[in-house]
């Protein structure tokens, strides 16, 4: 099919991360290196393989109002927080028709990996102690995977469409591919995109263990997500989650928006190979970059930075690694690369979304934030990763990737380019 | 067993907690959907935590005859006694 002439522009953020409880903080500490893994502190952590994580620098309920907090799962409580301050970082107040918007022209896409699992196994608990009169009536709709977005669309009168891609890892970056294709499509004008997850609990931590896709050590939890690094042994359980404001050019223009990137295109394939392993040779990998860049009618040449999807697995990072060399070639080595889990952790169905909102203001400002703990790069990855300090990218038309790819072979790549 | 009074102030605790309602609103007089803008979902909510509170059970099928916290509270003293 022929491109769309559409262009697709980012004019808001939203975000609240491991590092940090909005935008303007989470880049700070990105920028500083700054690690949000930390020794877990519930109750219920004792008995667990993996007793670290990445849980939201700003717990929710400190946002938002009590009685709204408990009708919402805590993952579309991260939804409604990014929303609004991408919403407000665009220039929107109230709800789309205060904002001088067409309602029926903004649609909404947030992504979850795993959806409501918190409230869903609370109220198991609560049936199996307390019998079927006490499990909660809005158990359902709090559960639901598309309630973040559903939520999202109730609270910025978006009557577009509501959608909700479920790709594990990849599922916001899929969201941002969806929306660009909304705008693209004409289906509308502005889209909310991004994802959020809240899994931090033990029974999605004691899973991921047992697939051996959780780092085991058990040393300073600041230095445990090391991606790229010979000394890393598998990912660490984040939460949290980003938004942005999506918008035809057109509209952006019309409006006198601040631009701060514009979404070039993106690719996505499947591996069709296991349903947790990455695939050796990279193969569904170099074909979502490859249909990234046609998508967004760009050469090999013209990409400046790849924000990789790298969680700090054995496998996985080479496999990436062993794809970016495949597409790129001898030019591999000169472009900056950066792995933000190692600070945030994992966020799963939020990591997409906050990866992308990190190449986006890279871009914008002209640094790469750095990668933690790459004390001694793995021999078998050879990528010019962005250590210690942020690095300065020149002047001039830019563009970047962002990688996300999921369990279950889904791999999704969007390309950015400087507005 | 509680007056019409006890039961109205555990009552407004519950739809305070449940709703945000301020308790000083939820009178005898007010009806739960178009006053105190409560929803079918959180009405099951206030008469789940009714039953535990005043140890009554509240049948599903009355719940929509409770239109006003007068009905619930009436209907609370008439199962308790």
């Amino acid at each position: 099919m022929a491109r769309s002439q559409a262009r697709v522009v980012v004019t808001g953020l939203g975000a609240t991360t491991p590092v940090g409880g909005d935008v303007a903080s989470t880049w700070e500490s990105l920028l500083a290196g700054r690690s949000g893994v930390r020794k877990l502190t519930q109750e219920w952590v004792a008995d667990l393989p993996v007793q670290i994580g990445a849980p939201a620098a700003v717990d929710p309920s400190e946002v938002l109002p009590r009685v709204e907090a408990r009708r919402l799962d805590r993952s579309a409580q991260f939804a409604i927080i990014c929303a609004r301050e991408a919403w407000a970082d665009a220039g929107f107040s109230g709800k789309a028709s205060e904002a001088g918007l067409d309602p029926d022209r903004v649609g909404v896409v947030c992504a979850s990996g795993i959806g409501g699992l918190t409230t869903l196994l609370s109220n198991y608990d609560q049936l199996r102690d307390s019998g079927p009169r006490r499990v909660s009536p809005l158990a359902i709709p709090m559960l639901m995977p598309n309630s973040p977005s559903a939520n999202v669309s109730i609270d910025l009168q978006a009557q577009a469409g509501a959608h909700t891609p479920v790709s594990a890892c990849s599922s916001s970056a899929e969201a941002i591919a969806l929306a660009v294709d909304m705008i693209r499509l004409g289906r509308a004008d502005v889209v909310v995109a991004g994802g959020t997850e809240a899994v931090i609990s033990p029974l999605p931590i004691a899973a991921f263990a047992n697939m051996m896709a959780l780092s085991k050590r058990s040393d300073d939890p600041t230095v445990v997500s090391r991606p790229f690094d010979k000394n890393r042994d598998g990912f660490v359980l984040g939460e949290g989650g980003a938004l942005m404001v999506l918008e035809s050019a057109e509209h952006a223009e019309a409006r006198g928006a601040r631009v701060y990137a514009e979404v070039a295109g993106a690719g996505m394939s499947a591996d069709a190979h296991h349903i947790a392993q990455p695939e050796p040779t990279g193969r569904g990998v170099i074909t979502a970059i490859r249909k990234a860049l046609a998508d967004a009618g760009l050469s090999p040449e013209d990409i400046g930075h790849v924000n990789c999807h790298a969680t700090s697995t054995p496998a996985g990072d080479v496999a990436e690694s062993v794809a970016l060399n495949a597409v790129f070639g001898d030019r591999t080595p000169s472009i900056p690369v950066t792995a933000p889990k190692s600070m945030i952790g994992h966020l799963l169905g939020g990591a997409g979304a906050v990866e992308s909102l990190a190449t986006v203001l890279t871009l914008h400002h002209g640094l790469v934030p750095p990668t933690a703990n790459v004390d001694d790069v793995d021999d078998d990855i050879n990528l010019d990763i962005v250590r210690t300090t942020p690095r300065k990218l020149d002047d001039g038309p830019l563009a970047a990737l962002n990688d996300s790819f999921g369990f279950g072979g889904h791999n999704v790549v969007l390309a950015f380019r400087r507005a | 067993m509680a007056s019409t009074e006890e039961i109205r102030e555990g009552l407004a605790e519950i739809v305070n907690e449940i709703t945000g309602v301020p308790a000083e609103d939820v009178q005898l007089d007010k009806s739960f959907t178009d006053d105190l803008d409560i929803d079918s979902l959180s009405m099951v909510e206030v008469v789940v935590a009714a039953e535990e509170k005043f140890g009554v059970k509240i049948p599903d099928e009355e719940v929509k005859n409770l239109a006003t916290v007068g009905d619930a509270v009436t209907f609370i003293e008439k199962a308790g006694s």
